[in-house]
């Protein structure tokens, strides 16, 4: 499926990677290649099999079957030396909230054995980088949900990772603060750090990831660089109509206007290379949309194509 | 092992900033128990018919007893709130568990601390006995060690029951129905041969009884008749905990 770069100079190399809880299969057999200085992202609903994936490639998960080489070693057996080397910012926080900001730098730092010199400093630097100095005494408490984020974030790098590894990194973020993260780890990227992220937010894909995967029920279900999957999978442009409650059209009234039809609860889509033109055909037909609206496809739409459903319910 | 003592530095940075009330309620506790209990009923125990407790004043007898006691309840509260803090509220293991530290650091970090922790509230208690003038021998010093390993033998086990909850509603009932009722029936206030033989049997079960006898024992200045085997069963509790403990957390934290 998803490989690339070749499995030699592979950052992550997965076959048959799966993931059995009790009576859940919660990773069933997918294989991907991460190759170095790339953003990769996983893109899926909740409960797609992306957070299973990410505690495996952390050495906190043993995969139940498949292979899967993180760095060129094994997971199972090479876990300390790998998290050594890897940056982890986890779904929810996990930060010290009996300590304050840079005293969580800093115990950080020392669990990797960074002498507290240099734990000082880096804490400093990292601070900086995501703007939080003048914050740095502040408790951990009082600090907003992106501010706590960005801080989870600086924590990560106090090791200087080579492979970054971030579990939904702005999900419950204000615009703002999401725009903030985004600019941090796109800076990250410049200065060749690998970024492995997941989301379910498909602007967020779309501004971050080289390359991604689609999961979908423990499944990979496309693979490919953003732009690329948009191509395969949809058109250029999407026409969303919205019909007044209950005088929704039957869908034979709208035959042929685009290349495919898909009505959701609220509005219908209408896939298409050109917008407008399908919009004056809608109106040439006599029906009386609420509102028309001519959009560049997204990889929302190639989920929906995939699967037959929207990513956030 | 590095990794161990940055789980132990972690939690004494933290500790820096909570100390004092600690300190303070080390102190305070043991001071208001020997006052109430050790003057207050003691004296009318003087003015009965015996005059004493197996040959001991009633302070003299009642101070070993509280220490170990006192061991077990910070062991008690040490190992169920904090850790699961730790292991859900606050996820602070997770942290540590995305860096080289690993469950065994996890677990030999947090033994160690809670070692240390009870070492520090004995050393509070032994200092007010001192102030109470019922130490008497050199000897008397181990007794702060009967006391750590007390804790132990206590939190060892509650630590690897917390690792396997998901609620702390459990909590609660480890107090009521294990902690309290040993405290008042553990031959902390009164020598246990008082008791009901059944009670008496069910008592010499737990570590709390074998851990005040040694306790009372070496405060007396001679170590009791039985010491090997008191010794004994504190290890077996607390060596049994740190094997279950082991599991159960390496299942919680790392599925």
């Amino acid at each position: 499926m998803a490989r690339s770069p070749t499995a030699t100079d592979a950052l992550i190399h997965a076959r048959g990677l799966t993931k059995r809880f009790a009576k859940l299969v919660a990773v069933d057999a997918i294989d991907f290649d991460v190759g170095r200085g790339e953003a990769f992202g996983f893109l899926g609903p909740n409960g797609a099999g992306k957070t299973s994936t990410m505690r495996m490639i952390g050495c906190v998960s043993s995969p139940s079957a498949g292979t899967l080489r993180v760095l060129g070693l094994d997971p199972v057996h090479d876990g300390p030396q790998i998290r050594a080397r890897l940056g982890v910012v986890p779904q929810a926080d996990t930060l010290d909230t009996e300590l304050h900001v840079d005293e969580n730098l800093f115990t950080y730092a020392r669990y990797f054995g960074i002498p507290r010199d240099l734990a000082r400093r880096r804490a400093e630097q990292l601070l900086d980088f995501v703007q939080l100095k003048e914050r740095a005494r502040d408790e951990v408490e009082f600090l907003s949900g992106g501010m706590k984020r960005r801080l989870t974030i600086a924590r990560a790098l106090v090791n200087e990772p080579e492979l970054l590894l971030l579990d939904e990194p702005t999900t419950g973020l204000d615009p703002q603060a999401r725009h903030l993260v985004w600019d941090r780890l796109y800076r990250l990227k410049q200065q060749g750090v690998t970024i492995v992220l997941t989301t379910h937010y498909m602007d967020e894909a779309e501004q971050l990831c080289d390359r991604l995967v689609v999961m979908d029920k423990a499944k990979i279900v496309a693979f490919g660089s953003p732009r690329s999957l948009i191509d395969q999978y949809s058109t250029r442009e999407v026409l969303e109509l919205r019909f007044p409650i209950d005088t929704t059209p039957a869908l034979d009234r709208l035959d042929g206007v685009a290349e495919r039809i898909e009505p959701l609860p609220d509005r219908v889509l209408l896939y298409t290379n050109d917008g407008e033109a399908a919009a004056v055909t809608v109106h040439s037909r006599g029906l009386q949309p609420e509102s028309v609206l001519v959009r560049r496809s997204t990889l929302e739409d190639v989920f929906l194509r995939l699967t037959g459903r929207t990513l956030i319910e | 092992m590095t990794g161990t003592l940055r789980v132990l530095e972690h939690h004494l940075l933290v500790y820096r900033r909570t100390w004092k009330g600690s300190v303070f309620v080390s102190f305070v506790s043991p001071i208001l128990f020997l006052g109430a209990m050790g003057f207050g009923l003691g004296s009318l125990i003087s003015r009965g018919p015996s005059r004493t407790v197996d040959g001991v004043s009633y302070l003299a007898f009642l101070a070993p007893g509280l220490l170990a006691a006192t061991a077990m309840q910070s062991a008690y509260v040490e190992a169920t709130y904090p850790i699961m803090a730790r292991i859900q509220w606050l996820r602070t293991y997770e942290g540590m568990l995305a860096t080289p530290i690993g469950v065994l650091d996890v677990l030999a970090g947090e033994f160690g601390w809670l070692a240390l922790r009870l070492a520090l509230g004995s050393c509070a208690f032994f200092l007010v006995m001192l102030l109470f003038g019922t130490v008497h021998s050199g000897l008397a010093l181990l007794a702060i060690v009967v006391a750590v390993l007390t804790g132990l033998a206590f939190a060892t086990p509650i630590l690897a029951f917390t690792a396997t909850q998901r609620k702390d509603t459990s909590f609660p009932f480890i107090g009521r129905f294990l902690i309290t009722p040993l405290f008042l029936l553990g031959g902390v206030f009164f020598p246990i041969h008082q008791l009901p033989q059944l009670v008496q049997d069910i008592a010499w079960l737990t570590p709390l009884a074998h851990g005040v006898a040694l306790a009372r024992g070496l405060l007396v200045g001679q170590a009791p008749p039985s010491a090997g085997l008191h010794l004994a069963v504190l290890l077996a509790y607390a060596a049994i905990g740190v094997v279950v403990a082991r599991v159960t957390l390496q299942r919680r934290l790392v599925p």
